[in-house]
């Protein structure tokens, strides 16, 4: 099986905090992770060759750093990696990312599965796992919590809803985007660690995907962001004091200027 | 000028081929010869059979103008028959926008046995609803989902189309946008007008919560959204009699899915879903123990709202996943949110931060959930929260 997984390098959020003035993330010093929900499709690819054979190739778009992020999925047990990375693709929406990363999985053969994260949790789109499995007529499902069976080319999965599950059946190849439940990753592997270190990573860029430089990047995009700014603080911020009792009076005094009961 | 789809009658063999490949009725034989009516979708149906290659139909990527698109229009999303309370409060967001536009508001349903649905929406608002009403459509699969919306959005052209961003919105939707060639943008809070250039001002919050950006998509059609829900307010029903509904023929030439659902299961087994409450109660590892979470279930009940729970609580395996409030979890925004021994990481905060009014009981008085809640309470809760059921009980008797 060739399993290719998605994933994208975010800033850490575990450790930072919000400024108590502006609301905003404090991102100095912030570290850099494989973005959390990419792990879980990381873990779920390298299980299916676990099971089945094959390898597991990664794919990233981003700047030229973002290569740490794939010899860190490396430690994890990754095979092949990939790096898309060019000048022309900065500022991507997920129209443009998508794109990218579709012609950059064009390029890696023939393949059975694409897997993916749910989201990436810095932009939060959850827009680029179906926007890839579009541009490349596959068939897929997202919010993954269970792979129920791979047989004869086919596979059943549980896609987590707002009000339990589906269980749905499709031919390979596909994609998957996964959330959290799917799986428990595992941790890196000195073996892993020590070929990380000399991993060759292959490096694409406009030229070598052949894509055109007006569909990628900024210039490639569809959406413009065109303004910043902290979120609104809250109206009315107190402290509800006294005892237990008349604490819970206030508040339901609260309560019931919001009409809640 | 719009754009035709064309037939070469130099070509066209007269097989008739196209006539019942096409979904919208928009050929007819004039003179042996196929020609194109008015209601032309410029699906592609009919070149994808046309054995003589006689039929050219542009696409919309490299023709489509935004002068071509006018009005908005709003996914109605339903699941086993009952439209999505998103779906009403966007088409009373989608009402404002299109006044402020002078356009007309349209909404797309699809499923199997709509009418009653399609009925409701007009009173909320749609001045017309188009209708996609077959029994293959009973399941929500993305292909066919996102099939028949794009069929729709070309065949009525809106400038802007709105859809809830829910787990079936947020799965196809970004289909649709990428068969469309246009932008889209997730998980909207806000929307607004730029009346001078006629763009949809779309406000999301970014880096869960942290960031608010405003996004806008100049140059392609339709702009999409996806909208958060219980952000956008509910309208009031108007008297039936105005309106219509449009059924779009899904008996011809429908793609067989790739994708078979097998199974709907229904899991969570409180009454109000976290995404639709408009109050939520949260328990968090201050309640030391799982059993301590029927407190927190039977507050919830007495407010009429869904159970949360932060990850500490559901990693100590105390409640299941479905409740969780963060980053790695759910983001909800409802008009009251109640926190009870919920510490506040930041994972959690940037879950539920753009809640209404925040109240949160905590022993701590430094605990970060403090900082964004609108009234704290210091104390603690085991004498708070019971003696809170108390009062609540005293006051319905």
């Amino acid at each position: 099986m060739h399993i290719i997984v998605c994933i994208k390098q975010v800033p850490d959020t575990k450790h930072v905090k919000l400024d108590e003035k502006t609301h905003t993330l404090i991102r100095e010093g912030v570290e850099s992770i494989i973005n959390p929900y990419d792990m879980y499709a990381l873990e779920e690819g390298l299980r299916l060759k676990d099971q089945f054979g094959g390898k597991v190739t990664v794919c990233t778009m981003g700047p030229p750093q973002a290569e740490s992020a794939l010899r860190e999925a490396v430690t994890y047990g990754a095979d092949e990696t990939v790096l898309l990375s060019d000048r022309a693709f900065a500022g991507a929406d997920t129209w443009a990312t998508s794109y990218t990363l579709a012609k950059g999985i064009e390029k890696l053969g023939p393949y059975d599965l694409i897997l993916c994260g749910k989201q990436a949790v810095d932009g939060d789109t959850a827009q680029v796992g179906p926007g890839i499995a579009e541009r490349l007529s596959l068939p897929y499902v997202t919010w993954v919590r269970k792979i129920e069976e791979i047989k004869d080319g086919r596979m059943k999965v549980q896609r987590l809803m707002d009000d339990g599950y589906d269980r749905l059946e499709l031919p390979l190849p596909a994609l998957l985007t996964v959330v959290k439940e799917i799986n428990e990753p595992r941790v890196p592997s000195l073996k892993g660690k020590m070929r990380a270190k000399n991993q060759k990573i292959q490096v694409f860029g406009v030229k070598e995907l052949g894509v055109d430089p007006d569909q990628v990047g900024l210039q490639g995009s569809a959406t413009q962001v065109v303004k910043v700014f902290p979120p609104p603080r809250l109206k009315e911020r107190a402290w509800i004091e006294g005892t237990a009792e008349s604490q819970v009076t206030q508040v339901l005094d609260k309560l019931n200027l919001l009409k809640v009961i | 000028m719009s754009l035709q789809t064309e037939i070469d009658g130099q070509k066209c063999i007269g097989c008739e081929l196209c006539i019942s490949a096409c979904p919208f009725g928009a050929l007819e034989m004039h003179e042996g010869i196929a020609r194109v009516n008015d209601q032309c979708t410029l699906c592609g149906a009919c070149a994808d059979v046309c054995p003589e290659e006689a039929i050219f139909v542009p696409s919309l990527d490299e023709g489509q103008r935004p002068e071509d698109y006018c009005g908005v229009m709003i996914y109605a999303e339903q699941r086993l028959g009952k439209v999505a309370e998103v779906s009403y409060e966007l088409l009373n967001k989608g009402r404002e926008l299109a006044d402020i536009l002078k356009a007309p508001l349209s909404a797309a349903l699809i499923g199997s046995g709509l009418s009653s649905s399609a009925e409701s929406l007009l009173q909320y608002g749609a001045d017309r609803v188009y209708m996609a009403d077959h029994p293959s459509l009973e399941g929500f699969l993305d292909e066919l989902y996102g099939e028949v919306l794009t069929r729709i959005i070309r065949l009525s052209r809106p400038e802007i189309l709105l859809a809830g961003a829910t787990a079936i919105g947020r799965s196809f939707i970004p289909k649709v946008a990428t068969q469309i060639g246009t932008g889209l943008t997730a998980d909207c809070t806000e929307l607004s007008i730029d009346q001078g250039k006629r763009l949809l001002l779309q406000t999301r919050p970014a880096f869960g919560g942290n960031i608010m950006a405003t996004i806008i998509c100049p140059q392609k059609r339709p702009q999409m959204a996806t909208v958060r829900s219980k952000v956008m307010k509910k309208g009031l029903p108007r008297p039936t009699g105005s309106g219509e509904i449009v059924r779009v023929d899904m008996d011809g030439n429908m793609p067989a899915p790739k994708t078979k659902l097998l199974e709907i299961v229904e899991e969570v087994t409180e009454k109000v879903r976290l995404a639709e409450a408009d109050v939520i109660v949260s328990g968090g590892r201050g309640l030391q123990e799982g059993k301590h979470f029927a407190m927190i279930r039977e507050l919830a009940d007495l407010l009429n709202a869904a159970v949360g729970a932060s990850r500490g609580a559901v990693d100590s395996g105390w409640i299941s996943y479905a409740h969780q409030v963060g980053q790695t979890g759910k983001t909800v925004a409802p008009k009251l949110y109640i926190a009870i021994g919920v510490s506040g990481a930041v994972q959690h905060l940037v879950g539920m931060q753009s809640s209404e009014t925040i109240i949160a009981i905590n022993s701590d008085p430094h605990a970060p959930i403090f900082d964004v809640a609108s009234y704290g309470i210091v104390g603690d809760l085991f004498e708070v929260v019971p003696e809170m059921i108390r009062q609540l009980k005293q006051k319905m008797h």
